[in-house]
């Protein structure tokens, strides 16, 4: 199957379905639930207030010179994001695997519109942020603007990956079991907890494999006017962002024509 | 009038693997690695749900597809919806295309009725201002304005697949595509939805039918066609494909006053001898076309025997539509002794001098059996008989029976009598 403007044609076609999936995945989640939009808030605060009591008072991980709730919550917020996205986006097409067997519509718009729908609670949960700046009597620089932009190459490797995964669900059923694992194991690898200065320089190569790090210590610097930029890391970063999206969207459109008679 | 369809050479292969349906990573490092020691044979087996499909439909007509369970019509309108791509075979389409495969796509059971409207008609590819535009009009269709803000998990059946066809109904794509949607509900229902694939059938636009209901296929659809086994069987009018399908895999029925070319029906039987025709006749041997309650019947058996028969057993039995056994004709009850039957053709009358069935349909069973009376090997029997219909009359002044009243299933000659019977005054006798 090709990716030609045809394709792409088609796909701002069926523009509003993207709207529709993204509309039905938020009325869905919160019909029925007493905290409704809270939520959003709940995951990144919670985990932040049990990271700070463990890993910032206990076994007192160094934290740049900030507060360890800032530290932990300015990465959680973006780390929240993308593993939801990624978890969705790549379960997805087995989630709505009954709609691959009976309607026709261009099927990047169900992981497309998975990682999309993350996008609400990063937002809200970035609004509790600078909340949780102005309680510690932290400047809030114009370097904040730089936020809600960070989240498009966020998104990107959320998605890359995530379509990567989902066109492997089709046929393999065990990638259901190996993603969860797997973001288990991506959170040691990211700067979430620690701090990146953290790591020795001879290990950072490795480090820098992780394309996640590069982005989230951008997003944490973006917080604190005191931090450089970390622009190497994250021009990294973007272009392994880049180049897994190539990779998952080819992949995944090549495989398309299959899903329905796999799933 | 320009071709909107067109199907050439249209495959699809389907390998089913032996042992399961899909793979775990263990698996297929397992497989890999015994393969590459060749020490154990891939077993997989094809399936060709489609060989060679090709025909091509032009802007406004009704087709309609027909074939048994599993010939590969789903698989069809699944191609012809993108939603699974053939094996080899060109397709072209022009124009919008609308699939309903199902009722209720996309329905998600915590969303409220209106909100399902609008996720299910943008998932079968309305834009958002045309539903909002045809809202009101669908939650008439679909006569359920009470409960439209409710979620449709407190929906009876009935409700969810009304609001289900209501979206579909308000669907006005070019092409439209429809797979035994018809197949649910209770008859009011059903016969809505019979009304607005007319009224669809009518306006213009393109349709494709796949349905069981050949009543339904005949009275809407303009061409049939007949799928078998994946392969085009027939093509063409409706009355005659659909004749062709039934003598196959349907109920037979009379036509004038004979059932013809019996060979093509499914019977059993081990063949010496069967029946090739059926035909009725007045006692003074005229066809015979209707059938009242009372008349006297002359049953004709055509015959051809392809090897000497021994004393064979004709057998004819009148049952109900539910196979209850009313009466039972055969040569050897009556005594009859049939000799040895020559090689060829002939035949054989049964007269009946009274047949006093109340007005129904019914099926004449009608079988050959050998007559050692060996039960197990039937000479020939038409499987499931065939059906014929006996009609109101006022003959015995007991006034018009109503066909098909369930009360009972004979009827005698009689006639009531009221001089015992003390009259009010003022009434007359």
């Amino acid at each position: 199957m090709k990716i030609n403007r045809e394709y792409f044609r088609e796909i701002w076609q069926y523009r509003e379905l993207f709207y529709f999936f993204v509309w039905r995945d938020v009325k869905v989640r919160y019909k029925q639930t007493v905290l409704g939009a809270l939520w959003a808030v709940v995951q990144p605060f919670f985990t932040m207030i049990v990271f700070t009591l463990f890993f910032g008072k206990i076994v007192n991980i160094p934290s740049d010179g900030i507060p360890y709730p800032v530290f932990s919550y300015a990465a959680l917020v973006p780390w929240t994001y993308f593993s939801v996205s990624l978890s969705s986006s790549g379960n997805s097409l087995l989630g709505n695997s009954h709609l691959l067997n009976k309607v026709y519509f261009p099927r990047v718009v169900i992981p497309a519109s998975s990682a999309i729908v993350g996008l609400i609670d990063f937002a809200i949960a970035s609004v509790i942020l600078i909340g949780l700046l102005l309680y510690y009597d932290m400047p809030l620089s114009w370097g904040l603007l730089a936020w809600p932009l960070l989240a498009v190459p966020l998104l990107t490797l959320a998605l890359g990956i995530g379509l990567i995964l989902a066109s492997l669900s089709v046929k393999y059923r065990d990638i259901k079991y190996v993603i969860p694992f797997g973001i288990q194991l991506l959170l040691f690898a990211t700067p979430v907890i620690y701090p990146s200065s953290l790591i020795p320089e001879r290990y950072r190569i490795i480090f820098l494999l992780n394309p996640l790090s590069g982005i989230i210590d951008a997003f944490r610097s973006v917080v604190l006017p005191s931090r450089n930029f970390p622009l190497e890391s994250f021009l990294t970063s973007l272009g392994a962002t880049i180049v897994i999206f190539a990779v998952g969207f080819v992949y995944f459109r090549k495989t398309e024509r299959f899903f329905a008679d796999i799933i | 009038m320009g071709q909107v369809i067109a199907l050439e050479n249209i495959s699809k292969k389907y390998t089913i693997q032996v042992g399961g349906g899909y793979d775990r990573f263990g698996e297929v490092v397992l497989n890999a690695v015994w393969n590459t020691l060749a020490l154990r044979h891939k077993k997989e087996e094809i399936i060709w749900a489609l060989k060679d499909v090709s025909f091509t439909v032009d802007q406004g007509e009704v087709l309609g597809i027909i074939g048994r369970n599993g010939s590969g019509k789903s698989t069809l309108l699944k191609i012809l919806s993108r939603i699974t791509y053939p094996t080899y075979g060109t397709m072209s389409l022009e124009g919008r295309i609308g699939s309903l495969l199902e009722v209720g796509t996309g329905f998600h059971e915590d969303l409220s009725g209106r909100e399902n409207i609008f996720l299910s008609g943008s998932i079968l590819g309305m834009k958002k201002k045309q539903i909002m535009a045809k809202m009101d009009a669908i939650i008439d269709y679909a006569e359920i304005e009470r409960f439209i803000d409710t979620p449709i998990k407190r929906y009876s059946t009935g409700m969810k697949l009304r609001l289900g066809f209501a979206v579909a109904a308000h669907l006005d794509t070019d092409i439209l595509l429809m797979d035994e949607v018809l197949a649910v509900g209770d008859a009011g229902f059903q016969r809505k939805c019979l009304d607005s694939m007319g009224d669809a059938g009518k306006s213009g636009r393109t349709i494709m039918f796949v349905s069981h209901n050949l009543a339904a296929v005949e009275t809407l659809c303009s061409r049939v066609i007949w799928i078998d086994s994946g392969e085009v069987k027939e093509d063409g009018p409706p009355a005659e494909v659909i004749r062709s399908y039934i003598g196959i895999y349907g109920r037979r029925q009379v036509v004038g006053n004979c059932l013809d070319d019996m060979d093509r029906f499914k019977s059993v039987g081990t063949g010496e001898i069967r029946y090739t025709k059926i035909e009725f006749f007045e006692t003074d041997g005229s066809p015979k076309h209707i059938i009242y309650t009372g008349d006297t019947l002359l049953v004709r058996l055509h015959f051809k025997a392809i090897a000497p028969v021994l004393r064979p057993n004709f057998q004819v039995k009148i049952c109900t539509e539910m196979l209850t056994c009313i009466a039972i004709f055969s040569t050897k009850k009556a005594g009859i002794d049939t000799s040895m039957v020559a090689i060829g053709e002939g035949y054989v009358d049964l007269e009946i001098g009274s047949l006093t069935l109340v007005p129904g349909n019914y099926i004449l069973d009608v079988t050959i059996v050998p007559h050692v009376g060996d039960h197990f090997e039937l000479l020939y029997a038409l499987d499931g008989g065939f059906e014929f219909s006996v009609e109101t009359t006022a003959r015995f002044f007991t006034g018009i029976e109503e066909k098909n009243t369930p009360s009972s299933l004979v009827f005698f000659p009689s006639r009531w009598k009221l001089e015992g019977m003390n009259l009010a005054p003022g009434q007359s006798a």
